[in-house]
């Protein structure tokens, strides 16, 4: 069985922690990251788009690129760790976020681990960031979504809709 | 010359101008186009010398300024104040997504407001950056942010965008009052940003940052004094009616000298910082578009901008200003606009700077050509997933551009 773990800050640490319990004994292991690509890009764009300033002199001496991949290695290389798995490969991969996710789990993988990314107090459709319900909808794979955190309690479910009253037809 | 050849010609060299700038062609400062341009419209007679000499009067004060302002923002950066900011923001978010985009907000905007947009988008961006990624947190809104007050946040005061700086002279407006008309619509523009940006990015306000290792970089106390020091000389030289750029040479000089006795910057450096190249741009962009002005679309330009301070007027100034600068970029744009908005008065030309300045974030980092340039990239087979940027442009541009000229109209009741 080929399981591949997607890491995002902020939530990657839940992510992992679900996912090792939940790992079946023998299971392959990779742990994938995506770098969105609009970041650096934008950020270096925005000395570009200076009218008349583009002069070597100025350059930032590290480029975007290289902070953020070498965040994206130290993140995945601590994932690993935490998963107890140093044998865990590591997939670092670069690009418009979902679409890494689904080319990267898109042949022989047999579940994603997802955390969800929304907020607990707007639980819905609208729960999980556009990137996650992206990766929900299109993965080829099992998906295990997971709470990075405590888990919303079963009081979280709104009151039932009064008699006679229909769930509007879902436009997501 | 016949009048239609002129024009033509004119209208060509800036075109080409503008071009070379955004496509830089093996990656040649800007002014090695812009130079000779602007050489040729004074050979052929195209521009009047006695024109060319007023248009580089009017113009050296503002280049001083801005090589003044350059010079103080890069002895900062020597100084470690962009370092010390990101640490500051690292331990004041307290692991807080939410709080560092605030505290990146107050950074971001004061930078840009004193030290100029320039300073934002290529010393601090980095370091926020950086911050984002030691606390493991997500870049985006950060950046985002950073990229964005550049633009939006640097209505406040005269050194906070060339276009300002630009304007300035040519608005008869003194530091003080320029500063004191623009600090509500400075803010209702912050104001929009924060809202829009806070929802727009929640999901990636998620999670918690991690306990970072390594020591946190020392506040430049020094650099700070005379940061402040510097700003109140622009409001002291002001209300004496000395040109505030000496206050900002005064403020260069004081850094460099001990930057310069410590090693913290060689002469070299200082020279760079100076960005000759830029400055000579600025001056050949000035004087090509004066030409372009003189013949016709000088004319057609004062046609468009409507006269009076009615709140109407002011939001259509800011309109036009916003698209021309999208259209051509800010810096031509602003220099178009000047002469009309000028005879119109200290309000038109306000109005300006408020499309000017906050309208780039529309089309990437201000200009149509950066975008269409860009798109040629795409097609060399770079993935340049910009549409997050468009969107976000096309929601904050609008309501800023709105809520800043109702802000604008309103400190011009107020002030009389």
């Amino acid at each position: 069985m080929r399981i591949v773990i997607w890491v995002v800050e902020g939530t990657w640490q839940g992510c992992v922690d679900a996912a090792s319990r939940s790992l079946p004994s023998g299971a392959q292991v990779a742990l994938l990251h995506v770098t969105p690509s609009d970041v650096a890009e934008v950020a270096g764009a925005a000395t570009t788009g200076l009218l008349g300033r583009a002069f070597a002199g100025r350059r930032p001496a590290r480029s975007f690129r290289d902070v953020a991949d070498a965040a994206a290695s130290e993140l995945l290389a601590d994932a690993a760790a935490r998963l107890g798995r140093q044998d865990a490969e590591l997939l670092r991969r670069r690009g418009r976020v979902e679409r890494e996710v689904i080319r990267a789990v898109a042949e022989n993988v047999d579940l994603l681990v997802v955390a969800r990314d929304g907020d607990h107090s707007r639980l819905g459709p609208h729960s999980l960031g556009p990137a996650t319900r992206f990766v929900v909808d299109h993965a080829p794979c099992a998906v295990l979504l997971v709470w990075p955190d405590q888990p919303p309690g079963i009081e979280s479910i709104p009151p039932p809709p009064p008699p006679g009253h229909h769930l509007p037809p879902d436009r997501d | 010359m016949p009048g239609p050849i002129a024009e033509t010609l004119a209208g060509v060299l800036l075109v080409a101008t503008l071009a070379s700038a955004v496509v830089r062609p093996w990656g040649l400062p800007e002014a090695v186009v812009a130079v000779p341009a602007a050489g040729l419209l004074l050979l052929l007679g195209i521009l009047p010398l006695t024109q060319a000499g007023a248009e580089a009067r009017s113009l050296a004060p503002t280049i001083g300024f801005l090589a003044a302002v350059l010079v103080l923002a890069s002895l900062c950066d020597r100084f470690g104040l962009f370092e010390a900011a990101g640490s500051w923001m690292a331990s004041g978010s307290r692991g807080r997504p939410v709080t560092l985009l605030a505290l990146v907000f107050a950074i971001a905007s004061t930078v840009t407001a004193v030290l100029s947009l320039d300073a934002t988008v290529v010393l601090l961006t980095p370091v926020v950056f950086a911050t984002v990624a030691r606390l493991r947190l997500r870049a985006k809104p950060h950046v985002y942010a950073c990229t964005h007050l550049a633009n939006s946040a640097s209505l406040l005061l005269p050194v906070s965008n060339l276009t300002n700086l630009l304007a300035f002279s040519a608005s008869g407006l003194s530091f003080v009052r320029f500063g004191a008309t623009m600090a509500l619509p400075w803010l209702a523009a912050i104001a929009v940003e924060w809202l829009v940006l806070r929802r727009f990015f929640a999901v990636d306000l998620v999670g918690h940052a991690e306990p970072v290792a390594g020591t946190r970089s020392p506040v430049p106390v020094f650099a700070c004094v005379v940061v402040v020091l510097t700003l109140l000389g622009f409001f002291v030289t002001s209300l004496l009616h000395i040109a505030p750029a000496f206050a900002a040479l005064g403020g260069a000089v004081t850094l460099a000298v001990p930057a310069l006795v410590s090693r913290r910057a060689t002469v070299r450096d200082v020279g760079l910082a100076l960005e000759v190249p830029f400055l000579a741009f600025v001056l050949a962009l000035g004087l090509i578009v004066k030409a372009v002005s003189v013949h016709g679309l000088g004319s057609l330009v004062s046609h468009l901008v409507p006269g009076g301070t009615s709140l109407g007027a002011l939001l259509l100034i800011a309109v036009i200003a916003a698209v021309l600068a999208n259209l051509i970029n800010n810096l031509p744009a602003v220099l178009l606009l000047l002469p009309a908005a000028s005879v119109a008065g200290p309000g038109a030309v306000l109005a300006v700077l408020i499309g000017v300045n906050t309208g780039p974030n529309l089309t990437y980092v201000g200009s149509l050509a950066t975008l269409l340039w860009r798109r040629v990239l795409r097609e060399r087979g770079e993935e340049l997933p910009l549409s997050e940027f468009v969107r976000l442009g096309a929601l904050t541009v609008p309501l800023v551009l709105v809520a800043s000229t109702v802000a604008l109209w309103v400190s011009l009741r107020l002030m009389g």
